[in-house]
């Protein structure tokens, strides 16, 4: 086998890393900003919900985490295949530390900006919807562009619950051809494209917002 | 008319173990300009801000346009649902020291926002009179700028001019010029001068500006640890102030 013939098992591997990776962090987006703006509720059931989530997402290893999913949960009668599982999973951890930067950003929206939209007379969600967030989202894509990143580099673990992605296939062709230097190194290479095409992505998502926007940076600094 | 649209009685106001204001009465009649003037800390932003809703307070009965900020039934900090304390807001409006303009909206829709999204006005209503504000602030050029790209003076008459397109029968000031450099006041002032005309305009307005404030205002108060220590018609109150305190703190200001 010559190293343009691993290419078929890497790249079908590496299809799979990219489907778990967008949906994962498509999915994580939503529930950040779910339970990111849960956090800063008043209601302290539901803010106390949201913080249970993060700090039990954030504060437990990745693989324990798709253990527990994949092995633990079917014992109580829930099971998911493989691919679902760590979609799942994955999504739940980038939605925790999401949470975080959501939270973290709305809080840091000038209290001033709440005044003048209570003094306006616009309701709380209005006032979320159309004066926090749209300030607030801006200074989250640097953030969330790192996650991403993160998240497409957690995605190596669900091989460990039997997901033919990237490092899947590798760990396959290496065990059949022994050849540990080329695989690894077009393993690396293909994580490093895809880390890159996703930076750019959301590079060109923030530059959108931040066009629609259509203010500086400076304006609230 | 003879009951106030504005009446402080025994109002309470502590921050944690500070009081604030203790047993403060106070009445605004309609129309009537009242400028508040007095030390830093003494307590006149507080007063505009439990007017905005922006802060509650403790004890007293305070009334709007003849509505209690506390409902009966009053649950929260307010002691008022949001639902009433809504109907007080759709009376008062605010401007800010330091403008707090949404960066993220034009001009335009820094004005419009609020009457659509509030008032359910019909979009080219609110922006036939957000023109309308914006010409008589001197802004309309300036409609599809950002904020970030005005000057303090140009940025505090826009806000002036999103205040007044929900209509209130309240305007409250707070040091609308303090945030501004000097050669900028003149434009502002101008704007609430005109304002000033507005028969049935109350405004309630906070100021470091002496002579601006003795030139538009029906009454003029002077605070000190959230008491008004004397208040009369500004032509009398500053060139024959009564209290030894009113006078300490106009010679101050006025050569300091
Ligand atoms: N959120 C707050 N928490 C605690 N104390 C506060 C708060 N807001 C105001 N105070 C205190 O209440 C007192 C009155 O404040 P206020 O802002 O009403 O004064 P002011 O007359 O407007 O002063 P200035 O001229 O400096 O604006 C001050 O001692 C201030 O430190
Ligand atoms: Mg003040």
């Amino acid at each position: 086998m010559t190293w343009s013939q691993y290419l078929v098992p890497l790249l079908k591997g590496a299809q799979i890393t990219v489907m778990i990776s967008l949906a994962s962090i498509v999915l994580g987006a939503i529930i950040a900003f779910v339970a990111g703006i849960a956090r800063t509720s008043a209601n302290p059931v539901i803010s106390g919900i949201a913080f249970t989530y993060v700090v039990l997402f954030r504060g437990t290893p990745l693989l324990v985490q798709l253990f527990w999913f994949y092995y633990a949960l079917p014992l109580v009668g829930v099971s998911f295949d493989p691919i679902t599982t760590g979609i799942m999973v994955l999504s739940l951890l980038t939605g925790a530390f999401g949470a975080e930067v959501v939270r973290g950003a709305l809080l840091a929206v000038p209290p001033q900006q709440h005044e003048a939209a209570r003094a306006l007379n616009f309701s709380k969600s209005y006032t979320l919807w159309h004066i926090s967030m749209p300030q607030a989202i801006i200074e989250m894509m640097p953030a969330f562009g790192n996650l991403a990143v993160q998240n497409l580099k957690d995605t190596a673990l669900v091989s460990l619950i039997s997901i033919a992605d990237l490092t899947f296939q590798a760990q396959s062709l290496r065990n059949i051809t022994l050849d540990s230097a080329t695989v690894y190194t077009l393993t690396l290479l293909g994580y490093f494209i895809i880390a890159l095409c996703l930076m750019v992505i959301m590079r060109l998502i923030e530059m959108k917002l931040r066009r629609g926007a259509a203010f500086p940076r400076s304006a609230h600094s | 008319m003879t009951t106030p649209i504005i009446r402080f009685q025994d109002v309470t106001k502590r921050f944690g173990a500070l009081t604030v204001l203790d047993d403060f009465n106070f009445d605004v009649r309609q129309g009537e300009k009242v400028t508040l003037i007095g030390p830093s800390g003494s307590g006149k932003s507080t007063v505009l801000r439990i007017l905005m809703t922006l802060e509650p307070f403790q004890e007293g009965n305070l009334e709007l346009a003849g509505l209690s900020y506390h409902e009966p039934q009053g649950r929260g900090e307010f002691k008022a649902s949001e639902k009433h304390l809504h109907r007080i807001r759709s009376n008062v409006g605010m401007v800010f020291q330091s403008f707090n303009l949404f960066p993220h909206m034009s001009v335009l829709r820094n004005i419009v926002e609020a009457p659509v999204a509030v008032l359910k006005m019909k979009r080219d209503e609110a922006e036939g009179r957000a023109v309308e504000l914006l010409r008589m602030v001197g802004l309309l050029d300036k409609k599809d700028h950002y904020p970030s790209q005005l000057s303090g003076g140009q940025q505090q008459r826009v806000a002036i001019a999103r205040a007044l397109a929900m209509r209130p029968r309240v305007l409250l000031f707070d040091e609308p010029t303090s945030a501004l450099d000097p050669q900028l006041v003149g434009e502002v002032l101008g704007v609430i001068r005109g304002l000033a005309h507005e028969h049935d305009l109350t405004m309630l307005l906070v100021t470091h500006e002496m002579r601006f404030a003795r030139e538009v205002s029906d009454r003029v108060c002077f605070f000190d640890k959230g008491r008004i220590v004397e208040q009369g018609e500004p032509e009398r109150f500053f060139s024959n102030p009564e209290q030894p305190r009113t006078r300490e703190f106009l010679s101050s200001v006025l050569n300091g």
